[in-house]
């Protein structure tokens, strides 16, 4: 159970941009080793990406992505927060243009693919 | 824990990272069209000088990133501190810049 | 209302202890520092907490209430209630002495370590600086002023909780009130006095030292100033060297 005095969303921000930071680094090793495999074993990179057709595979994928995207997001906000010091309206305005151009962008990208 | 030289390192590679993250999240939308194999992925990388930089840089700016990121969880979560935090810290760092090293060779290089 | 309140107190010395419960009678009007006043003076006198002014001056009740931290004496019961109960705890954070007094050396401590003593730049034989109330910096120092030293913010404050070394929001925001003080003049002093490993950088914004400063002032911010100058002051320092 979360403690009551946690119970707030920039605490709530913070700890996802932990434990998707968290996340991101223990797989960046993997994603390393699986790369590097395109030369030592071409053969079983390509055995490993066909895994990819796999829906639980897709759907792991699909939060990696997730992660990454939601990391970058959290890492802006603070680098806002930190070296641009507007007003927390003005900051209000910028985090849903954000948010808008990255619905729209997304959706597009749905239909794109 | 966090000195001001471990924070601007930090924070300069997190400026770094964000328009990398935004070109490879760009590249993955791209590269999955049509599925994954091994020599469409060599065939559009192998032999570019671009490429080589693009991803040269995430792995080097990824590599600060995470070590100085696991740093503060290991900190804070275990209590860990003086010469193993350091140890940890730099460990962490030159063992992902290597095996980031190797990736991007592997499928940049000719 | 009426009826009674069903409270639990933490009850112990130092690190031993555990919550009791008491009935307390439920008033139209009643501060959580009513209900514990009402425990010492009307059930067990041997219970132990700190309060002076009992009007948000002073800054020495602060408890845990439903664990989340307050100023007791300006937290009216009927806002803070949970199911009809109330559990009083001392501030998070902190040693306990006994009771709900938590050991406030380690915040004032802080407090110095981060310069909160003011530097002054002139003797007494100098005539007095003069001082533009609506001078940016002066503005931005005025912000802060208002803390009273509850230690609310430090209680709130989990990456105190991670890291003992940090020093935590109130003194960092005192630092900052400093550094935009026209009547101090060694501001890099006072940069690299929050610095070191307990310094400023470790703050993760959680945000829940405004979210919960009684008196709303804003830490969060203060401390992003402080990060923000000390960037600059770090870039200045390394184009000089090169």
């Amino acid at each position: 159970m979360l403690k009551p005095h946690r119970h707030h969303p920039l605490w709530l921000a913070y700890m996802l941009h932990r434990l998707s930071g968290l996340a991101l680094a223990l797989f960046l090793p993997v994603h390393f080793h699986v790369l590097s495999m395109a030369i030592t074993r071409p053969e079983s990179l390509d055995h490993f990406l066909s895994l990819a057709a796999n829906p639980m595979v897709k759907l792991m994928e699909f939060g990696l992505v997730f992660l990454l995207a939601v990391h970058f997001f959290g890492g802006l906000r603070l680098l806002v927060l930190e070296f641009l010091p507007w007003s927390p309206g003005q900051k209000s305005l910028a985090a849903a243009s954000v948010a808008g151009a990255f619905l729209i962008s997304g959706t597009f990208l749905l239909r794109a693919v | 824990m966090l000195t001001l030289g471990l924070y601007m390192a930090q924070r300069l590679s997190a400026m770094a990272l964000a328009p990398l993250v935004l070109g490879h999240l760009a590249v993955m939308v791209y590269a999955i069209q049509g599925g994954l194999s091994t020599a469409e992925i060599l065939g559009r990388t192998q032999g570019s000088i671009w490429w080589f930089l693009f991803y040269g840089s995430f792995v080097v700016a990824v590599s600060i990133h995470a070590a100085i990121g696991l740093r503060v969880i290991v900190h804070e979560v275990t209590r860990l501190r003086g010469p193993w935090l350091e140890i940890f810290t730099y460990g962490t760092g030159i063992v992902l810049l290597f095996m980031g090293a190797r990736a991007v060779s592997a499928v940049t290089m000719l | 209302m009426t009826g009674m309140l069903e409270v639990s107190v933490w009850r112990g010395s130092g690190e031993e202890g555990a919550y009791e419960s008491y009935q307390v009678p439920a008033r139209e009007n009643q501060t959580v520092l009513d209900v514990v006043s009402w425990i010492q003076q009307s059930v067990d006198p041997s219970l132990t907490y700190r309060y002076a002014c009992r009007v948000g001056m002073c800054g020495s009740c602060a408890m845990m209430v439903n664990g989340q931290p307050r100023w007791t004496c300006r937290t009216h019961v009927k806002r803070v209630l949970e199911r009809g109960g109330l559990r009083v705890g001392p501030l998070r954070n902190l040693p306990v002495i006994k009771d709900l007094a938590a050991d406030m050396d380690p915040f004032f401590d802080k407090w110095v370590k981060a310069g909160g003593v003011h530097p002054p730049s002139r003797t007494r034989y100098q005539p007095i600086q003069p001082v533009r109330p609506d001078d940016p910096g002066r503005v931005e120092a005025n912000k802060a002023i208002e803390c009273i030293n509850c230690s609310v913010c430090y209680a709130a404050c989990d990456t105190v909780t991670g890291n003992p070394d940090y020093l935590g929001p109130a003194a960092l925001q005192r630092a900052w009130t400093l550094f935009n003080d026209a009547k101090v003049q060694d501001r890099q002093a006072i940069l690299d006095g929050v610095s070191g490993a307990g310094g400023c950088h470790n703050c993760h914004s959680q945000g829940s030292c405004t979210r919960f400063c009684p008196n709303e002032l804003d830490p969060l911010s203060a401390i992003a100033g402080l990060k923000r100058a000390s960037a600059r002051s770090f870039l200045k320092q390394r184009r000089q060297e090169c």
